[in-house]
């Protein structure tokens, strides 16, 4: 593959990250890798001993795990929602960031789905859900709709790959030989003929498009996990909708997390820039807006009508000696903070957008527990049990080890693949090179109308 | 002391059947009988065709077949399907109960489960501020528009033709789904392995009997089909001292509580029953006739509880007498 100068230039940058696999990135691996481990000996333990070892009993039967379930699927959307959306209007200042969307989508649509499986008490009947599927139950509908969007987020990001698999093919790294078999396969024969540039066209179009009505699929079907039930705070006709934009918005949190990380470590701020994060600022605050505006719209109806079952959840959502500052928390960080800073131009820097979207993105996965938890606290009937364990829901060791491994393992896997694929896409950039670097985006975007 | 008992009753039972396997298992794989040589019950020339341990087909005279308590005497898939022409009902008449908590205590005997395991709970009631609390029977609803049958993604939990919602822990996978979609909290999840007598644990699994419990699966209140579909009751409807639960057929339009006999539309037209959270459109098949004229005040089924079981209640108790 012949490369042109700019791309010449981005390949020399990132060649060291995918040749060598320094002791810095051992040490971190091997860490993470522990972390797993202990997750591992943690899902021993409930697989052995029952979901006793859990904080899960008779009324809040499901806590943690489906929190993570819920968050992971939310942040894979920076890859699907976000690249695709891009992708579709041709937005310049896409092409250094998409890789990185779409890792983080690939990687948290692997991990989220393993949470949902320890809720299930009987792993050794999964089989089941195929055997005896019943198209009726919202599970089914998310064992399909997650299985068709992997699928399609797997297929999204190696489309986008395989030009450069062809690159790092030809360029005769310095790397073992199975690495080298492996690029030549993944390749699948890429010489960059025409009619292969334009197969390769074609399909990445098509699964933009596919991917973004799928996305919204997928969390839809989520959350009508708990909007299907009868429960108060779950029975909403909105939560489709306000899943769906909470996904994109913690997504987009992360992608300018990951953004930042690699900015630092991989010192590459001549392609992922200031104005990177000021976009995705932008895009964070609109979706910021939209979701403060559902969930006030959401929590506003539940207190005004004050229905019996639903004033009992949001009382514990606003008394402060129960979820209250936990709520709280929820909404100025997951809402007010991003907002701000990002509207206000003086804090509208990377540094700054980088640490409200670390709150962000924890204040949603807050958000998600207090969505679950203070509602199978509020049964309809009274509880008038004395077990304590099963009128308020704490968390074990083993819940809060196998939240942390899976945590661990999006680290894990991200570095792995880093050290596989550049994270700069180096096939994107045109002759024109550094067309996609956001200080020459304006001017190219006006060309392009002109020419169109 | 209760505990006691079904262990006691587990042992005996276990010797017989230990017996009684070695002669005869049923066709169906699903059914075991026994045939007693001093059974002294004359033939009766009706003739059942058995499968013999050796996996022979042996045929037996009907009159000579014990059936032993707890050993499904139906296939799994009749299982499924229910007793044909039944459509079961029931009435809670709560202007009698007094919280005696013999049906709680009953149900767990019969079904083999702990002493915190309640299929069947008693809950006191106190609908509004100034409202007179009642003591409020509580098992499963078997409700026509079950929203646990609903959201199961295997089919573990069915409803059958004659209005039973039951469960198939073989096929349960656990995900609770069922649970958080029950708006009356009436199915229990076996956190850990369930402790079972050993005659109970080898038993071959029915969904009709529910036997044995198995880790990792959801269960509740069966309105015990092996009992019924001998036209026996409930061991709640039958262990209750003061007639609270009508148990029977809503075809043949009758229910009885052990004591009397009476017409079930006759008793919920009479009586004003209602359904219980009617509005959440899950149409319920037990009936509860209101709690007026009560036949004991409710402090009687307060004070003689222990400590804990009181605990339960304290709120609603104390705040009523101050």
């Amino acid at each position: 593959m012949e490369l042109n100068k700019f791309q010449q230039e981005l390949f020399d940058k990132q060649r060291p990250v995918i040749e060598n696999f320094s002791k810095k990135t051992w040490a971190w691996t091997l860490f993470f890798l522990s972390w797993v481990l202990l997750g591992g000996y943690a899902l021993y333990l409930q697989v052995v001993d029952g979901h006793v070892v859990t904080g899960m009993r008779d009324n809040v039967v499901w806590g943690l795990y489906i929190a993570n379930f819920i968050f992971f699927i939310g942040i894979s959307y920076a890859g699907a929602v976000i690249s695709g959306i891009l992708h579709i209007l041709q937005v310049e200042w896409r092409k250094p960031i998409i890789r990185i969307a779409e890792m983080i989508a690939v990687i948290s649509t692997i991990i989220g789905p393993i949470f949902i499986l320890l809720c299930v008490g009987r792993l050794d009947r999964l089989h089941h859900l195929f055997l005896y599927s019943r198209l009726q139950s919202p599970i089914t509908w998310d064992v399909f709709a997650i299985g068709t969007y992997l699928t399609g987020s797997v297929i999204f990001l190696y489309l986008a790959l395989i030009k450069d698999f062809a690159i790092y093919r030809d360029a005769k790294l310095n790397i073992p030989k199975w690495k080298q078999k492996l690029y030549t396969i993944l390749a699948i024969g890429y010489r960059g003929t025409p009619s292969q540039k334009k197969h390769i066209k074609v399909s990445t179009n098509l699964m933009a498009i596919m991917i973004i009505p799928l996305a919204i699929i997928v969390h839809s079907v989520l959350s009508w996990i708990f909007g299907m039930t009868l429960r108060p705070g779950w029975h909403s006709t909105i939560f489709g909708p306000y899943f769906v934009l909470a996904a994109i918005y913690s997504g987009t949190g992360v992608l300018i997390m990951a953004m930042w990380v690699y900015r630092k470590i991989y010192k590459l701020k001549s392609y992922l820039t200031d104005k990177h994060f000021v976009y995705l600022g932008y895009i964070m605050m609109a979706l910021g807006a939209a979701y403060g505006y559902f969930t006030f719209s959401e929590y506003l109806t539940d207190w005004y009508s004050s229905e019996k079952w639903n004033s009992e959840v949001i009382e514990k959502l606003f008394n402060p000696a129960k979820y209250g500052w936990w709520f709280l928390f929820a909404n100025v960080a997951g809402i007010l903070l991003p907002i701000l800073v990002v509207a206000i131009p003086k804090t509208r820097t990377p540094n700054l957008i980088a640490i409200v979207s670390f709150f962000m993105v924890i204040a949603l996965w807050v958000k998600r527990y207090l969505i679950i938890v203070p509602t199978l606290e509020s049964p309809l009937l009274p509880m008038q049990d004395t077990r304590l364990e099963y009128v308020k829901y704490s968390a074990t060791w083993v819940e809060w080890a196998l939240t942390l491994a899976g945590i661990a393992s999006f680290f894990l896997l991200f570095t792995l693949l880093s050290k596989l694929v550049t994270v700069i896409p180096i096939s994107e950039f045109g002759n024109k090179g550094t067309e996609a670097t956001p200080e020459m985006t304006e001017p190219v975007k006006k060309t392009e109308m002109v020419s169109a | 002391m209760a505990q006691e008992e079904i262990y006691d009753k587990g042992r005996r039972t276990f010797l017989k059947t230990a017996a009684v396997a070695t002669v005869v298992t049923a066709a169906c794989g699903s059914a075991l009988c026994s045939c007693s040589s001093s059974n002294k019950d004359v033939a009766s020339g009706g003739k059942v065709r058995l499968l013999s341990p050796e996996g022979e087909i042996v045929e037996i005279d009907s009159a000579y077949l014990n059936h032993q308590e707890h050993m499904a005497i139906v296939s799994k898939l009749e299982a499924r399907e229910g007793i044909a022409g039944k459509k079961f009902v029931m009435v809670v008449d709560l202007s009698r109960c007094k919280n005696a908590r013999k049906c709680v205590t009953a149900c767990q005997k019969w079904h083999y489960r702990p002493e915190e395991t309640e299929w069947l709970s008693v809950k006191l009631m106190k609908d509004s501020e100034k409202a007179a609390p009642y003591w409020f029977p509580k098992q499963c609803f078997h409700c026509d528009n079950p929203p646990c049958v609903k959201v199961c993604p295997v089919d573990a939990t069915f409803k059958r033709d004659d209005g039973l919602v039951l469960i198939d822990n073989e096929r349960c996978i656990g995900c609770k789904f069922c649970m958080a979609a029950c708006p009356y909290s009436t199915r229990v999840f076996n956190w850990d392995e369930p402790e079972m007598p050993i005659d109970i644990r080898n038993l071959q699994y029915n969904a009709e009997t529910g036997l044995p419990a198995k880790v990792g699966t959801v269960e509740k209140c069966d309105f015990c089909p092996d009992r019924t579909r001998e036209g026996l009751l409930p061991p709640c409807v039958e262990a209750c001292p003061n007639g609270v639960f009508y148990f029977g057929d809503e075809n043949e339009d009758t229910v009885s509580n052990g004591d009397e006999t009476v017409s079930f539309s006759q008793l919920i037209k009479d009586r004003a029953a209602y359904r219980f959270m009617e509005e959440l459109g899950t149409k319920p098949r037990v009936y509860y006739l209101p709690p007026t004229d009560r036949q004991f005040p409710v402090e009687s089924g307060y004070d003689d509880l222990s400590e804990p079981l009181k605990d339960r209640f304290r709120d609603i108790m104390e705040n009523k007498t101050h």
